[in-house]
């Protein structure tokens, strides 16, 4: 099922179905999760989850060297009434429950942060307006950690914007109760020096539905590593994603969906753009569908359209399945390239080149905008993807 | 009345080895209602003249003039040559990604007529032209050229030509490639085009059998990078008994 074609020089499309084997997923970690940063060895940068990574880019998130500072980012919730946020020490319970660091930044983020944000919606409410996060970097160092919790049939909108400069590792934390549904849109619009690293996990409840729209447009190396998993059965989890990687930036999405109980369905889209020298795109997809995971449904898919030479894409779908009795699996990446020939083509016909690209671009990402259900969201993208364009053009 | 003049056109190439000159002094014009047929060998520099004349950045002028209607052609950008009234329907047309036909016919058809069409009577327009030829309407949500065959290819550039009405079509190989059956549909969209009496058409060819659909006002043999004889529709017909042998022994072959 994996695909790739017009594959530019400098980009590497791979992909792999093991089917049976001994957890690649699991074992292409080079440490076992863990809350404590001790448990793992700085990387030097030859490890499965690091290869992709410019280490020297990181600030020091990887080796201990960043020290939080005071003017990290400014945190502000804004949530509607009957959503209950608040602020708690490190030893609160409901910290760390959907999910344990899988690399060293996570635990050092884990390990270092003073206080946590809590936002609770409660059992049963259904909000008909967001909840708004802004994470503002004020140009410091900061380590962060979040919680957002829906109680059994709670419905939210969850909007995360992060702007600004800032040196920022964090975990966030999602936990759905049964029947919850979750929209969470993570917007980085990060200034040019910004380095976000930041692993955010789900834990879906049953019958619960989960999705999360993760927007990169901003910073100099954002590193993020979505992962979901099911707490029970009939759950449900869509990873949408988009991307655009301009000259210098190193954007990296390293996606997990642990189908660790039956019954349950994914479906993950990240589509993005580069244009720039020296922009790097990363994509890992790693699905695991374990034994005891019957009838799982799920479907993966990378896409990238390179708009420029100089720029380089990594897309890695892994797919590994440890038991036959499932509805669906599949996985799909290409990335293809807008160069001469098609730009030629649609000027022949009139079309300034300006508004060549724009079309392209525009088409390449309209069918996943269109999946997001939030128009005010959906605009915004449009606009701001429009805006990378100019800005690159110019 | 518009007019394409090519004067003393001489383009080069960079191979490997320098640059290469492909067109060796071309003199043609080509004036609004008449058909010219371009034949010849392989390797003659049809094509480069079709290419040259739309802007493609691989070929370069190194001597001559281009004018339509007095302009200067080759002092424009490949999109202000569109606008100004040139078409180029292409022998290999490029794939697209992420782009709908029904998009670009609208885009297109915006940027040459200067203003948006009115959506009724476009809609109308190009399922008109779609079903003259014979092309299915799910066709126009596909993406520009992505997985179209051949033969789709080739309708879909005609479509466009039938739609964005230029003053000076260039047609380069628009025939090869194609069964009886869609060269018929396309030359019909073809003469649909050149009844209106307002365009020029410059029709390149290495075969005779279009000419069976089209018939040209004049044609001309192409060797060697310029125009080795001009004559009637009836030269056509001495090429298609004689082949170009007479034009490619004399040193003419590269």
């Amino acid at each position: 099922m994996a695909e790739a074609q017009n594959i530019p020089a400098g980009s590497t499309t791979a992909g792999a179905i093991a089917v049976a084997a001994e957890s690649t997923v699991a074992t292409r970690m080079s440490a076992p999760p863990s809350f404590d940063v001790a448990d793992f060895p700085v990387p030097h940068g030859r490890e499965e989850e690091w290869r992709f990574t410019p280490l020297n880019r990181l600030a020091g998130l990887h080796d201990g060297t960043a020290v939080a500072s005071g003017n990290g980012v400014k945190v502000v919730i804004d949530a509607p009434d009957g959503v209950i946020v608040e602020t708690v020490g490190r030893d609160d319970e409901r910290l760390g429950k959907a999910g344990i660091p899988v690399d060293r930044v996570a635990a050092q983020a884990y390990s270092s942060f003073e206080q946590a944000s809590v936002v609770t919606v409660p059992k049963e409410s259904v909000l008909t307006e967001p909840v708004r996060i802004t994470v503002h970097g004020e140009g410091g160092t900061a380590f962060c950690h979040q919680v957002i919790e829906l109680g059994a049939f709670a419905e939210a909108v969850v909007v995360i914007d992060h702007t600004g400069d800032a040196v920022l590792a964090s975990n966030v934390d999602y936990l759905l109760g049964d029947g919850a549904k979750l929209t969470v849109v993570s917007v980085q619009d990060w200034d040019d020096k910004a380095v976000h690293v930041a692993q955010h996990n789900a834990l879906i409840g049953r019958d619960a539905s989960f999705k999360s729209v993760v927007v990169t447009f901003g910073g100099d190396l954002v590193r993020l590593h979505p992962r979901v998993s099911y707490a029970a059965t009939g759950g449900e989890a869509e990873l949408f994603g988009l991307y655009f990687t301009d000259r210098g930036q190193h954007q990296e999405h390293r996606l997990l969906v642990d189908h660790n109980n039956p019954h349950n369905k994914s479906n993950a889209v990240y589509k993005g753009a580069l244009q720039g020298e020296g922009a790097h795109a990363v994509w890992i997809g790693d699905v695991l569908i374990r034994v005891m995971a019957e009838g799982t449904d799920t479907y993966e898919m990378n896409r990238n359209l390179v708009l420029t030479d100089g720029a380089r894409v990594d897309s890695v779908p892994n797919l590994e399945i440890e038991t036959g009795e499932i509805v669906g699996a599949g996985h799909a990446s290409a990335t293809g390239r807008f160069d001469d020939e098609q730009l030629f083509y649609l000027m022949a016909r009139g079309i300034p080149e300006q508004d060549a690209r724009r079309l392209v671009v525009r088409g390449f990402f309209a069918e996943l905008v269109q999946q997001i259900g939030l128009p005010d969201v959906e605009e915004r993208l449009i606009t701001k993807i429009e805006q990378e364009l100019e800005a690159s053009v110019a | 009345m518009a007019t394409l003049e090519i004067r003393d056109l001489h383009v080069s190439v960079e191979a490997d080895n320098g640059s290469r000159e492909i067109l060796k002094g071309v003199d043609l014009t080509v004036k609004q209602g008449e058909t010219h047929a371009i034949m010849g060998p392989n390797g003659s520099g049809k094509s480069t003249l079709a290419y040259s004349l739309a802007g493609h950045p691989k070929y370069q002028i190194t001597s001559g003039q281009v004018t339509l209607d007095g302009e200067d052609v080759l002092e424009m950008s490949v999109d202000e040559r569109a606008r100004a009234g040139l078409f180029l329907a292409m022998q290999y047309p490029v794939e697209i990604p992420g782009v709908s036909v029904s998009n670009f016919l609208r885009t297109s058809a915006t940027a040459t007529r200067g203003e948006a069409p009115k959506l009724r009577t476009w809609v109308k327009e190009v399922r008109e032209t779609m079903e003259r030829l014979h092309m299915d309407p799910a066709f126009a949500e596909r993406n520009v050229n992505e997985g179209f065959s051949g033969g789709e290819k080739k309708r879909h550039e005609i479509l466009q030509l039938e739609l964005l009405k230029p003053k000076i079509a260039v047609l380069d190989e628009t025939d090869s490639g194609l069964d009886v059956d869609a060269l018929r549909v396309v030359s019909e969209g073809v003469n649909r085009v050149r009844e209106s009496g307002e365009v020029g058409t410059l029709l390149i060819t290495h075969y005779t059998r279009i000419l069976r659909y089209i018939k040209p006002d004049h044609v001309h043999v192409f060797a060697n990078g310029r125009i080795a004889e001009s004559g009637g529709p009836e030269l056509a017909d001495k090429l298609e008994a004689e082949g170009y042998e007479a034009y490619t022994k004399d040193g003419a072959t590269q």
